[in-house]
């Protein structure tokens, strides 16, 4: 955990870790793996209300809790930038991980795979294999998709690739 | 085309006629030899084979597609070439080196391919082998089948759009593994080896699940980010180290690792170094199959120093998948009869060969000792890598079960959790 910032290493000590290591082929088990993910989520989430730092939504698109669907923004030059985000929860889970997708910044990006993946290999990667099967969903979005967003977002602001949707209204008005 | 040379031939005719100066008229006869020359080329037309062989000729004629392959038995490198009719390999992912490698397998008369993949043709794909510019749009699986099937209509093709490591995917790539239908007669699963020529982590566990719960032999295929290495790999559940055994072995390219990250690079590939990775998957393919040459366990490819390690993996005896664990258990219960049948086939050839001492004597007791041996002790990181292959990712700490302190606080229904976060989500 060499070279995260204090911030996220304090914030990610108060996500409670899982124990059951199951996927979602695992019946009673993936149940209760569940269970701990919600918990972590409910816990991650209220924490960054009560921070005054609430970044994402996410709820489970069926009831299985294999697929996922919500929102994550990003603050940037006092403007919101917000994004759809999905993702499977893979067969193997969770000796791999989510792959987070961002539909929306699909081919904006290079630090990206097809479908609008982000690109985790290096900063999350080795976290995940090294923390499996203690660290799930919630660990992943704040380790995972919290440090991407913050590092992609700001330049694809500046290079004009996104645009503040207020910005697009007003053009297409004009 | 036709039209058109039809009345380039009459114009030419008609200038023939009308032309005063015969000066002109040996290059206007030439001319009129080109269109026509032209002519013919366009009505016969591509050659193409429609018709499907019975049987696989070993007759030396040029309209014999297979007399090559079939000269592989009259030169003693293979048995029963024509075997391989009966064969069905699954190919997942078609990219740089799945398509390559399937299009080989084709040309070899492979009884039957199946072929996975999600992804679209694309021009960024281009700088590889196989896939044309015209099939840009087209999914991969269709791409493949569209040219597989003109280059050899024998071969059987199945083709799967689909992503495996989604549950559904996985659902459907388990199933179609396991279906019999081509060749009802064979034991175990559908298909005879899964090759993975995947360029991703997932998408390699998730073969690697399959494949250990359906004890299925596999070979597993990459080439590096950086385009200058790569290997292959052969997984026979519960005999050799599965994919979740050990983590991931990546060659080491003989610079500087850090030289190579550079943030914002997207991955680079090479036609070359994705060609000679599929040569060497589907000759190990071929020599496993048709049962002929030594079949590599791990072989690695290192382009900067034309380096090529291999080394042998024993499963790890805690290893997190339970199904590579169950194969193990299974091996190592099946020993006797492995024994036996092992003895048998030396004993026949002992018989066919008269035995001649090595030496006459033995003043230092010098004995063999069989170092195959499954002991069960070889722990996790007992084995030292060979030089130029290193681990790509780290093993998981070591995980205790933390003591369970029940707490009155978080309820443990799981609608009620749901419910909990939607609250949280509404605000």
């Amino acid at each position: 955990m060499e070279g995260w910032d204090p911030n996220t290493k304090s914030t990610l000590t108060q996500i409670p870790l899982l124990t059951t290591k199951a996927g979602p082929r695992d019946g009673a088990a993936w149940t209760s793996r569940l269970k701990e993910e919600y918990k972590a989520l409910i816990a991650y989430t209220s924490m960054n209300k009560s921070k005054d730092n609430d970044w994402f939504r996410i709820s489970a698109a069926n009831p299985e809790g294999t697929r996922w669907k919500g929102k994550c923004w990003y603050v940037h030059n006092l403007l919101k930038y917000e994004f759809d985000l999905q993702f499977d929860i893979p067969v193997t889970y969770p000796a791999t991980a989510p792959e987070l997708e961002l539909p929306e910044l699909d081919g904006k990006t290079e630090k990206m795979y097809r479908g609008g993946k982000i690109c985790l290999t290096v900063h999350f990667k080795p976290l995940w294999a090294k923390n499996c099967p203690r660290f799930g969903i919630a660990h992943a979005l704040c380790l995972g998709l919290a440090p991407w967003l913050a590092a992609e977002i700001p330049i694809l602001v500046d290079s004009g690739m996104i645009k503040h949707k207020d910005d697009v209204a007003s053009s297409s008005e004009s | 085309m036709e039209v058109e040379l039809k009345e380039l031939l009459n114009d030419l005719q008609s200038l023939k006629k009308s032309l005063s100066d015969p000066s002109h008229l040996a290059l206007i006869d030439k001319m009129h030899l080109h269109a026509e020359n032209i002519a013919t080329l366009e009505n016969s037309g591509p050659t193409r084979r429609s018709s499907k062989v019975k049987d696989m000729s070993a007759e030396v004629v040029d309209s014999n597609p297979y007399s090559r392959l079939m000269a592989l038995q009259r030169m003693g490198i293979v048995e029963n070439y024509e075997r391989i009719r009966e064969f069905s390999v699954a190919i997942v992912g078609i990219g740089g080196v799945g398509s390559v490698a399937a299009e080989m397998l084709t040309r070899c008369g492979i009884g039957r391919l199946l072929l996975y993949d999600y992804d679209k043709v694309e021009l960024a794909n281009m700088n590889r082998l196989f896939f044309r510019p015209e099939q840009v749009g087209m999914t991969k699986t269709d791409a493949a089948v569209q040219t597989l099937s003109e280059i050899n209509p024998d071969v059987v093709l199945e083709s799967y759009t689909l992503n495996i490591t989604t549950v559904e995917g996985f659902d459907t790539f388990m199933s179609s593994l396991t279906n019999k239908s081509f060749r009802p007669t064979k034991s175990g699963s559908g298909v005879d080896l899964v090759l993975s020529c995947v360029d991703n982590y997932e998408a390699r566990m998730v073969v690697n699940q399959a494949c250990s719960e359906l004890n299925q032999t596999w070979m597993e295929s990459g080439v590096s980010e950086d385009a200058v290495s790569g290997h292959i790999q052969l997984l026979i559940p519960g005999e050799s180290a599965c994919f979740a055994c050990v983590p991931p072995l990546v060659v080491a390219s003989g610079i500087d690792e850090r030289t190579l990250k550079r943030e914002g690079v997207c991955a680079a590939s090479l036609p070359t170094t994705m060609g000679v990775v599929a040569g060497l998957l589907v000759q190990n393919t071929l020599k496993y199959l048709l049962k002929f040459g030594q079949v590599s366990p791990y072989l690695g490819y290192n382009a900067l120093k034309d380096y090529f390690p291999t080394m042998e993996m024993k499963p790890n005896t805690q290893c997190s998948n339970a199904a590579c664990l169950e194969r193990q258990k299974e091996y190592i219960l099946a020993k006797p009869s492995r024994d036996a049948a092992a003895k048998a086939k030396a004993d026949k050839e002992a018989l066919s060969a008269p035995e001649n001492p090595v030496h006459a004597d033995n003043e230092w007791n010098i004995s063999v000792v069989d170092d195959n041996e499954a002991d069960g002790a070889v722990s996790r990181h007992s084995g030292v890598l060979p030089e130029g292959i290193v681990h790509e990712l780290p093993v998981a700490d070591e995980y205790t079960k933390p003591v369970i302190t029940e707490t009155v606080g978080p309820p443990d229904d799981l609608e009620e959790l749901r419910k909990q976060l939607e609250a949280l989500n509404a605000d």
